[in-house]
């Protein structure tokens, strides 16, 4: 059984590469990212799992970073934005400008990732119901929408 | 951030999950099962629930279970998240019902256990169950128990402190009887119930079950000798708000004469849909 009380130095797998951390079991996933391995690409919003800008990928599922303990975390894969370099749902989401502030974007891009990846050939409603778990206040639904399509149907620009 | 501390376990058999549950007891604490968090953790935040230690049991083998028995039966682990449960196809209903709660990510952590425990009242994964007569084995420390769900879901999951939900096992005829599932919300689609119906036809009868109804969510044997009687739709339907009316929900999601008036369209929509069925 795995014991963790009190704060202790764990392994966390992030990006592909193994980081040691110091954590409490108490401490949430997002804010462990973000001051103690410097990858502020998942954003707090909510704190509550509604807007889910704070999305990471865990074993290749979208999961909203400011629900999980760290220590869940121990032992499975971890992508955050910055392990996604020049996926193509970054490429078609600048093609299309699928953004205006950018606050929302990081967690967009992921659950698009993940989606890409995990069903490559979704109909139109799957796309929606993974769509409507992130919240974009600039209201850039359309564009992401168009891009999400762009990389499903391989229009995007792989220059 | 969660504002206070906690010790963190994570068991490998449910032995070590009960035995943990009673030492950390036993030493004055206060320990919680742990499966996917999204409500522990928002009510911790919150200062809404305090707890000493969590048992995550993810990494128990029962409680991922998500296989069909030699029985014919589906046994699905407490610990399987929801989308889990969707992606494999296997329980069209439960799926239908578990892709209409929180939003797609949130069910990649939301775990079926969970959602039966939930301090939130609509718990809605427990219709598709108590209408399958699905049966819930529950580990103490004693040993393995099987229970009808109907036995230990009364209004919300009641097990006795340190009990833990295992899995639930539901009869592959049920599973393939025709159902429906109708959510009602306010205005958003990804919202808590206005009004959840869900039901299916076994034997040529039909079965119904709420959320959202009443502050819990429930199957009821009068509602159900109602819509099967042979009086005319509209009268069956009168009939059963008649019947609930006393303990209709009355809150911002909706008023209870509101409720009282999409029950009964619900309620002739789904007698002329399921009567050819």
């Amino acid at each position: 059984m795995f014991i963790l009380k009190g704060k202790s130095l764990i392994k966390l797998n992030v990006n592909q590469e193994d980081h040691e951390v110091l954590i409490r079991p108490s401490d949430i996933l997002l804010f462990t990212l973000r001051d103690q391995l410097g990858l502020t690409g998942a954003k707090p919003g909510c704190y509550n799992g509604d807007c889910g800008a704070c999305t990471v990928l865990v074993d290749g599922w979208p999961v909203k970073s400011c629900l999980m303990l760290t220590a869940e975390a121990i032992g499975k894969q971890i992508i955050t934005v910055e392990g996604l370099e020049n996926a193509p749902v970054q490429k078609a989401f600048i093609e299309q400008f699928a953004f205006q502030c950018g606050y929302c974007t990081s967690g967009f891009l992921m659950v698009c990732h993940a989606l890409v990846n995990l069903h490559p050939n979704p109909p139109d409603i799957v796309i929606d119901e993974w769509l409507q778990s992130n919240i974009c206040r600039c209201t850039s639904y359309d564009e992401i929408g168009n891009a999400i399509r762009q990389v499903l149907s391989g229009t995007y620009n792989k220059e | 951030m969660i504002p206070f501390d906690f010790e963190y376990y994570r068991p490998d058999t449910i032995k070590e999950a009960t035995n943990t549950f009673q030492q950390l007891e036993s030493e004055g604490k206060t320990p919680v099962y742990y499966g996917g968090g999204s409500e522990l953790i928002s009510m911790a935040r919150v200062g809404n629930l305090t707890f000493h230690a969590v048992i995550d049991i993810k990494n128990i083998p029962e409680c991922k279970v998500l296989e069909y028995d030699q029985e014919n039966n589906l046994v699905l682990g407490s610990a399987l998240t929801l989308s889990q449960i969707s992606e494999s196809k296997l329980f069209p209903f439960l799926e239908k019902t578990a892709g209409r709660i929180a939003d797609h990510t949130m069910q990649c952590k939301i775990t079926l256990g969970g959602n039966l425990a939930s301090t939130i009242i609509y718990r809605e994964t427990v219709l598709p169950l108590l209408l399958a007569d699905s049966r819930a084995v529950v580990a103490s420390q004693d040993g393995l128990r099987e229970y009808p769900i109907s036995q230990i879901f009364d209004q919300r999951l009641k097990l006795n402190k340190g009990c833990l939900l295992v899995k639930i096992i539901t009869n592959k005829g049920f599973i393939e009887s025709p159902y429906f599932h109708i959510k009602k919300t306010k205005n958003e689609k990804i919202d808590y119930p206005l009004l959840t119906t869900a039901g299916i036809k076994v034997g040529g009868l039909l079965r119904i079950a709420f959320s959202g109804l009443y502050s819990y969510p429930f199957r009821s044997a009068q509602i159900e000798n109602i819509l099967n009687d042979s009086i005319g739709f509209e009268k069956r339907a009168e009939k059963i708000v008649d019947a609930v009316s006393n303990n209709i929900l009355n809150d911002s999601n909706g008023s209870s004469d509101y409720r009282k008036y999409v029950l009964k369209n619900t309620i002739v929509n789904v007698l002329e849909t399921m009567k050819d069925v």
